[in-house]
């Protein structure tokens, strides 16, 4: 018997243009957990799409216990006990969560399903791998960290021996990932294998016994975990040093720029109001950052700041004038910059080609059209000098169609044109989700660089490490009410991540008080 | 030399032009079979007909450019609205309306033919308003709205052609008048044209639908109106996001939209050789525009000809009467059309066929190149979004 249970020996995948994988070899021990390391498009999806046989790969072999195989479909992974929890829950959202466990591998008698046995085993998995669950509870009123939960269930369910987390930490609170942390080591503890995909360094030296990298489709090496350092690992990834703590001057905040009074937003999706009445404001040279769980109201309130939602009460105002009904073109020409969450659906017209897309907000000014018709000769001048400036990369330059970019770049192509637009109030929601180490990096120097030329900053933020060192001040949010507000120096993770669960939470008395302290 | 030719084949338009002449191609095979099977002896002869009888003459040819200019404004009607993200079924109804608003500034108003032509504007921009206004307040289905505002103008037109007798011809009441007995000045010019050709049917009517289509060509591609409308149809959560008024846009794009239609109507019917039947089914001059603009992908300049193509094998299948039934040339006609709607699938085909070859080569290229350095700098941002756009697919 080999030490290894999944052996994938020198791996390449090639796409049109292309080597997607280039000689990989990935060694899974009995027992450990093996994570596997890269920035996005380094290869790691494509490496496990090969083993899950959704690509067959140009060369190399597989095999699984010591075994050669050749996995032609993802039904032959699971036959070989393969299992994987992926970025995006893939659970039936109404259906309970016994339900949801037993979908695909149901036990019955002649079609009449054995809900018990079911359940007894389930009850029993839980129990023996501390993955708490109500069998009963339907999945939309869960926590993510119950679905979670759920995802890895499904898989033991299955016996399955070999476990690929992917991305798992992205939608979790701080306590959260610990406890996803201690479960992973009880599965190994019980002899399970498990694959740890992920890009975040303190999750890999926390848990993972070793790691292999990879970068640019290429194989970077494996190392041990305990002979290793953050610093390390991120060198081999991306290859040059990262800096992980950010330069910051000091600034000292100016006048307000922006301010919030009792803002009440309702919901689309419940009878509830998504933003309950926040006040807030955001001066001058200052990085004002919401932090809060996915879906706690934060993004309804960017957009009724940015003017894509109505507010029902309250009243906004932009450098004393107020913007509470102005139209979207009419906050746009007053100084608000938007990056939007969802640079696909709100960010970027994709069928448009980049020049088009980088005068998005700005082709009605003079500069760019005379009469009605588009000064094209100075929208591509424009473009190409955004382009140059910002460093966005793309196959055609200026007439590249945005869809064929990758993820980065159009992003870059969003920060370009609306920090261009030299606004008074930048608000960004989410700006890196989704990107590598360069381009998060890239776009904090960003949002400092506003700073320090003495403009507002709002940025929204799931990611705590981006919280806590991008911002000035903290304000989490929790069930559509600012719950905290921190100054980042002297606050933990920790305490921020209980107020993001809603395990604690400030009156609006001292809150006040927290801020008055912070602005003197 | 290389590069461009690369550049060529490689561009969008390329494939959208191969895919259409592909499904012409594919429909002119199937209507021969059919040809072959109803009548082997004579296959030959009627395919001939198809393929050269509308060039046989001028006289032909004229009819051809006749039929074809209110075919582009009705396929300018539907390939403005697809560009602007809206599917405008009701060009018959605007087309219809056009024809009415025409009729009655010519017959009744005595306007001269280009007024009478604005009128025609006026009428299909109304009935195109309403499809246009539940759309953007009350985000009702354009496609269902435009459908029933066919038959609702089809209906209104021939009531109220019925309660205006001096509309209608005196000896068979079921059409109108003849425009030269009732008001010469509101037939469209001719310019010497019909003499040039030997045909009553030549007018300047091509010459001004193509102008049209050339005028909206320029406000689709080089206005900041048409950049507006366009984001609103491939985007509109970015254009609301860009401060676009994307209600305003809907609006206006099917008024447009509809009175392009009306023009259509306009056209057709004061040219002097047409009279308005007052019958109970839709025109299908209004449905024919959209076939005639899928097979341009909605390129306003691509839907002169290939409503000039449409108009041509019509003619050509007028031609092969006796020895074929004109029904046959019909369902000839509608194959054609029927797999024009699979331009798109076909447009996929094409460019996976096109794409494929370069990526063999490629794959080649780098299998071949030393694992080494010249491996270095394959992995492009660009081709990695490709590709998990590819992942997306086989999901």
């Amino acid at each position: 018997m080999s030490d290894y249970v999944v052996e994938m020996l020198n791996i390449t995948k090639i796409f049109p243009g292309i080597k997607a994988n280039d000689d990989i070899t990935l060694q899974l021990k009995k027992g450990e957990v093996h994570a596997l390391l890269g920035e996005n498009g380094a290869g790691k999806s494509t490496l496990m799409s090969v083993l899950f046989g959704l690509y067959q790969p140009e060369q190399g072999t597989i095999k699984i216990n010591g075994k050669p195989v050749k996995i032609n479909n993802p039904n032959d992974a699971n036959a070989l006990n393969i299992g994987m929890v992926h970025q995006h829950f893939m659970l039936v959202e109404v259906f309970s969560v016994l339900d949801n466990i037993i979908l695909g591998v149901e036990p019955n008698t002649a079609g009449v399903l054995k809900r018990k046995e079911a359940r007894e085993k389930i009850v029993d998995l839980s129990k023996r791998y501390g993955l708490s669950v109500e069998p009963d509870a339907i999945i939309e009123d869960i926590s993510v960290g119950m679905q979670q939960r759920v995802e890895i269930l499904k898989m033991l369910y299955k016996n399955n021996e070999i476990l690929i987390f992917d991305e798992p930490t992205a939608v979790l609170t701080p306590q959260e990932i610990k406890e996803l942390m201690q479960i992973m080591r009880d599965l190994t503890a019980e002899g399970k294998s498990i694959l740890f995909i992920t890009h975040k360094l303190n999750e890999i030296i926390e848990v993972a016994d070793r790691c292999t990298v990879l970068r640019k489709g290429k194989y970077v090496g494996t190392v041990d975990v305990a002979d290793t350092t953050r610093e390390e690992l991120s060198r081999m990834m991306v290859g040059r040093d990262i800096h992980f703590t950010i330069d910051k001057k000091d600034v000292t905040p100016g006048k307000v720029v922006f301010t919030a009074e009792n803002v009440t937003v309702p919901s689309k999706h419940h009878k509830n109001n998504a933003v309950k009445g926040i006040s807030f404001d955001v001066r001058a040279g200052e990085i004002v950052c919401l932090a809060g769980i996915e879906g706690n109201g934060q993004s309804e309130l960017v957009y009724a700041l940015t003017g894509i939602e109505k507010v029902s009460s309250g009243k906004m105002t932009l450098e004393g004038m107020d913007i509470t009904k102005a139209s979207i073109r009419k906050r746009s020409k007053l100084g608000i910059s938007h990056i939007p969450e969802d640079r696909h659906k709100y960010g970027l017209v994709l069928e448009y080609s980049l020049a088009n897309n980088l005068v998005l907000q700005r082709y009605w000014e003079p500069e760019f059209q005379n009469a009605g018709f588009i000064r094209t000769a100075k929208v591509l001048d424009y473009a190409n000098l955004l382009i140059k400036q910002y460093d966005v990369r793309s196959g055609q330059g200026a007439a590249t169609i945005v869809r064929s970019m990758s993820g980065g770049n159009q992003q870059k192509a969003i920060i370009a044109r609306e920090i261009d637009k030299n606004p008074e109030l930048l608000v960004a929601i989410q700006p890196t989700r989704g990107l590598d180490v360069g381009a998060i990096e890239y776009i904090h120097s960003q949002l400092i660089a506003q700073r320090d030329s003495g403009k507002a900053v709002l940025l929204v933020s799931l990611e705590l490490d981006e919280v806590m060192n991008v911002s000035d001040r903290i304000l989490v949010m929790y069930e559509g009410e600012i719950v905290g507000e921190f100054d980042p120096q002297t606050t933990t993770v920790e305490e921020i991540g209980l107020y993001m669960a809603g395990a604690k939470r400030n009156t609006p008395r001292t809150i006040t008080a927290v801020s008055a302290t912070l602005k003197k | 030399m290389m590069t461009k030719f690369k550049k060529f084949v490689q561009s969008p338009g390329l494939s959208s032009f191969l895919a259409s002449v592909a499904s012409i191609g594919i429909g002119l095979i199937f209507g021969y079979l059919l040809l072959a099977f109803l009548n082997p002896s004579m296959s030959f002869y009627g395919l001939g007909k198809i393929l050269f009888a509308g060039a046989s003459s001028a006289e032909k040819f004229s009819k051809v450019l006749y039929q074809a200019a209110p075919l582009i404004m009705t396929g300018l009607a539907v390939g403005f609205a697809f560009k602007t993200g809206l599917f405008n079924i009701g060009a018959s109804g605007q087309y219809t309306m056009g024809a009415f608003f025409a009729l009655y500034a010519g017959i009744i108003l005595k306007m001269p033919w280009w007024t009478a032509l604005l009128a025609a504007m006026l009428g299909g921009m109304i009935w195109g308003a309403f499809p246009g206004v539940c759309k953007a307040l009350f985000n009702v289905n354009e496609v269902i709205t435009s459908i029933m505002f066919n038959w609702i103008g089809l209906f209104v037109v021939n009531l109220s052609m019925s309660n205006i007798p001096q509309m209608l011809d005196r000896i068979s009441a079921n059409r109108t008048v003849n425009l030269a007995a009732a008001n010469k000045s509101a037939i469209i010019p001719k310019w010497g044209l019909d003499k040039l050709f030997g045909s009553p049917y030549m007018n300047i009517s091509i010459l001004i639908t193509a102008s049209v289509a050339v005028i909206i060509f320029i406000v689709l591609n080089k206005t900041t109106f048409g950049y507006e409308l366009k984001a609103c149809g491939y985007n509109r959560n970015a254009s609301i996001y860009a401060g676009i008024n994307a209600k305003r846009n809907i609006v206006l794009s099917m008024v447009i939209s509809g009175g392009l239609a009306g023009i259509g109507g306009g056209i057709y019917y004061l040219s002097g050789t047409a009279q308005f039947l007052v019958i109970k089914s839709l025109l299908n001059m209004g449905f024919n525009g959209i076939p005639v603009a899928l097979l341009a992908t909605s390129n306003p300049v691509g839907i002169i000809f290939s409503s000039l193509f449409i108009s041509y094998i019509q003619v050509g299948g007028e031609a092969m009467q006796p020895q074929f039934s004109p029904e046959i040339i019909n369902i000839i006609i509608s194959v054609i059309i029927y797999l024009s709607a699979f331009s798109m699938l076909l447009k996929g085909l094409i460019n996976r066929i096109l794409t494929h070859q370069n990526a063999r080569r490629e794959k080649e290229r780098v299998l071949h190149s030393s694992a080494g350095n010249s491996g270095e700098g394959i992995v492009t941002d660009a081709a990695i979004s490709n590709k998990s756009e590819s992942e997306g697919v086989t999901k």
